[in-house]
């Protein structure tokens, strides 16, 4: 029963980052129809600004992190900007290539910029787990739950009580008839952009203290990403969200309970379940996207 | 006439030049470009003339690079029954027919679930399925001895008149396997595509529903045209395993198959030759670039040519080409005819 209940806790504190990657990337998605192969790089450009700021120039961790989300938001804009703009009405695949260019590029350039050799961040948090009945949970990752159910809660206000979020919800049902009423069409999608690639640099930068700052660190991630937002169905949000915590309940307990060599395996094996199943996804809209 | 000798030329240019200048280095290039070729031709077959971006096509080769490796050496597998099932090590040919058939077998598997998804939900699918292959050659120990990689695979063999049967440890005779392979899909995929499936395939890239509409199976067209691109990407594994002569996990790497996508897109996809072109360019590239710039710093020209070529040469370099030389020719004829002082007047 305790490794039950230990599992399920894991898994709660592993779903919270996982949500917030799956968001970021369906919400790009969703939005501008583009299959975000830089996301895995956002996130290992989050867990870098960490740790220059909190490791290299002793910043504050709490400032590092904002400042990497912050950081993560700016690159993402300029990304949408340089390569995605001059892109718009191009298929998916065009896009698709462009991205997995970009990701390429980026990933060598944190390899060239910082080296291979693997970083840690400095944890502003105690060592020693919190022990709640039979169960126990380090500080620092209960500061990324937190973190993240706050970013969760905060997202859902933003998209839908905000007219931000109202305006960036009518380019996502119809860019045009929303472009006709006045929402500035570039505007929501490198909005939409820097969102999603903040949210993706603050999950690198929340984990940097709990895992080592590799360049490859965002590969696995970004294909996690992906199986996450199918199984939530591509663009939708609440989706999205339940299929991070569906992911990470699935790697803790098939990693506790089957193998734990196969765990990075669940979310792919969970996909391929899925789309037997059920292809338009786990909680499909009434839209199936290609 | 002189376009229907031009491959041949290519070929016997190709066959005779680098055994003229004999060296190694470039012989080893040229043999791992060549089988990159063979995995880029293959994809050019779903990408380029069925619309279908799959990024999990490294599958494939890995999958006929391991059969024929495990095969070649024998195996033993524990299947919870008394006895294990053992399989001594078969003749090099059988197992490189057999990687192909496996991979073909993955390639029927996959297309018939893939398949029931397109655009974007496709592509991570694919990706999906070359990451838990991944998964499976790294943590089936006893089978792939994971990363320990499963080493002295031995070379494929070859009966020379001259010399008997010998196994080809020498790289100009690997280099020329390669070619005759690379040949060999060559017409295989150039017969397909000009008969009465490749048109349906085109017809499906081009318009799905239309295609459906006037009575093409789709889903039966595209699985017929994963199950071929399977079978060659899995004899460019088996070529690459018995060269190399060791094979581990990272040979499904994400990486791979972005090389072979980017040798398919820079060449022109949808075209014979796009695949070659683009497989000589990026596959010598990096040999090039390794004097001047470090791995990183490759990379990264690696990155941002794939972003300038969709940029700039979206259709792809061969099809450039052609739109080049149509053009002149026309230049050239409307210039013989006078017409060309009043088009620009």
């Amino acid at each position: 029963m305790e490794a039950h209940l230990q599992h399920l806790l894991n898994a709660v504190v592993l779903g919270g980052t996982y949500a917030l990657l799956g968001i970021g990337l369906t919400l790009i998605f969703g939005i501008m129809r583009v299959v975000n192969f830089t996301h895995g790089e956002l996130y290992t450009f989050g867990a870098y600004m960490a740790y220059m700021l909190a490791g290299m120039m002793g910043l504050n961790f709490f400032m590092s992190l904002a400042m990497a989300a912050l950081l993560g938001m700016a690159l993402g804009a300029l990304i949408e900007f340089t390569l995605l703009r001059p892109l718009k009405g191009a298929d998916i695949d065009t896009t698709m290539l462009v991205m997995i260019g970009a990701g390429i590029a980026m990933q060598a350039g944190e390899q060239l910029v910082w080296g291979g050799v693997a970083k840690s961040v400095p944890s502003p948090f105690p060592t020693e787990p919190v022990v709640i009945g039979s169960v126990s949970v380090g500080m620092n990752r209960l500061f990324v739950l937190g973190v993240a159910l706050l970013l969760l809660g905060g997202f859902y206000l933003l998209i839908n009580r905000t007219k931000l979020g109202v305006a960036m919800r009518a380019t996502f049902q119809d860019p045009d008839t929303a472009a006709l009423m006045g929402v500035n069409r570039g505007l929501m999608y490198t909005l939409t952009f820097a969102l999603g690639s903040g949210l993706a640099a603050t999950a690198g930068a929340l984990l940097g203290p709990i895992f080592v700052v590799t360049p490859t660190m965002g590969d696995l991630v970004a294909l996690k990403a992906f199986a996450i937002v199918i199984l939530g169905g591509l663009g939708n949000i609440p989706g999205a969200t339940i299929g991070g915590f569906v992911l990470a309940l699935a790697e803790e307990f098939g990693a506790g309970y089957l193998s734990s060599g196969y765990r990075d395996a669940m979310g792919f094996l969970l996909i391929i379940a899925v789309l037997i199943v059920r292809p338009q996804g786990l909680f499909a809209m009434k839209e199936r996207i290609g | 006439m002189t376009t229907r000798l031009l491959p041949w030329l290519f070929v016997l240019v190709m066959a005779v030049g680098p055994l003229w200048l004999g060296d190694q280095y470039i012989l080893y290039v040229l043999t791992s470009t060549g089988i990159f070729i063979i995995g880029a031709m293959s994809l050019n077959l779903l990408l380029g003339y069925t619309g279908q971006l799959s990024l999990g096509h490294i599958a494939f080769f890995g999958i006929g690079a391991y059969t024929s490796a495990l095969l070649s050496l024998g195996f033993d597998l524990d299947l919870g029954g008394a006895e294990p099932f053992v399989l001594g090590p078969q003749p090099v040919w059988v197992a490189f027919l057999g990687g192909i058939l496996v991979a073909a077998l993955f390639g029927f598997l996959i297309g018939k679930l893939a398949f029931r998804v397109r655009g974007a939900y496709f592509v991570i699918v694919t990706i999906s399925f070359a990451q838990v292959m991944r998964m499976v050659a790294l943590n089936w120990v006893d089978l792939t001895e994971g990363p320990m990689a499963l080493n002295n695979i031995p070379p494929l063999s070859v009966w020379l008149p001259w010399d008997g049967v010998i196994p080809l440890y020498r790289k100009e005779y690997n280099y020329l396997l390669v070619l005759a392979v690379a040949v060999v899909c060559f017409l295989v995929i150039q017969r397909l595509v000009q008969s009465r499936v490749g048109r349906a395939l085109v017809a499906l890239r081009e318009n799905e529903s239309l295609a459906r509409s006037v009575g093409i199976d789709v889903t039966r067209y595209l699985v017929v045209a994963t199950v071929i691109a399977a079978g060659m990407a899995g004899a460019a594994g088996g070529l690459y395993t018995h060269y190399i002569r060791i094979v581990d996990p990272d040979v499904f790497m994400f990486i791979y198959t972005v090389t072979m996508v980017i040798m398919v897109v820079t060449g022109g996809k949808g075209t014979l030759a796009g695949p070659i072109v683009g497989g000589l360019a990026f596959g010598v590239l990096p040999e090039v670039l390794r004097e001047v710039a470090r791995p990183e710093v490759q990379w990264i020209i690696y990155g941002v040519a794939m972003i300038v070529v969709v940029f700039f040469l979206p259709q792809g370099i061969v099809p450039a080409v052609k739109n080049w030389f149509a053009g002149r020719r026309k230049r050239v004829a409307a210039t013989a005819l006078g017409l060309r002082k009043e088009t620009s007047a």
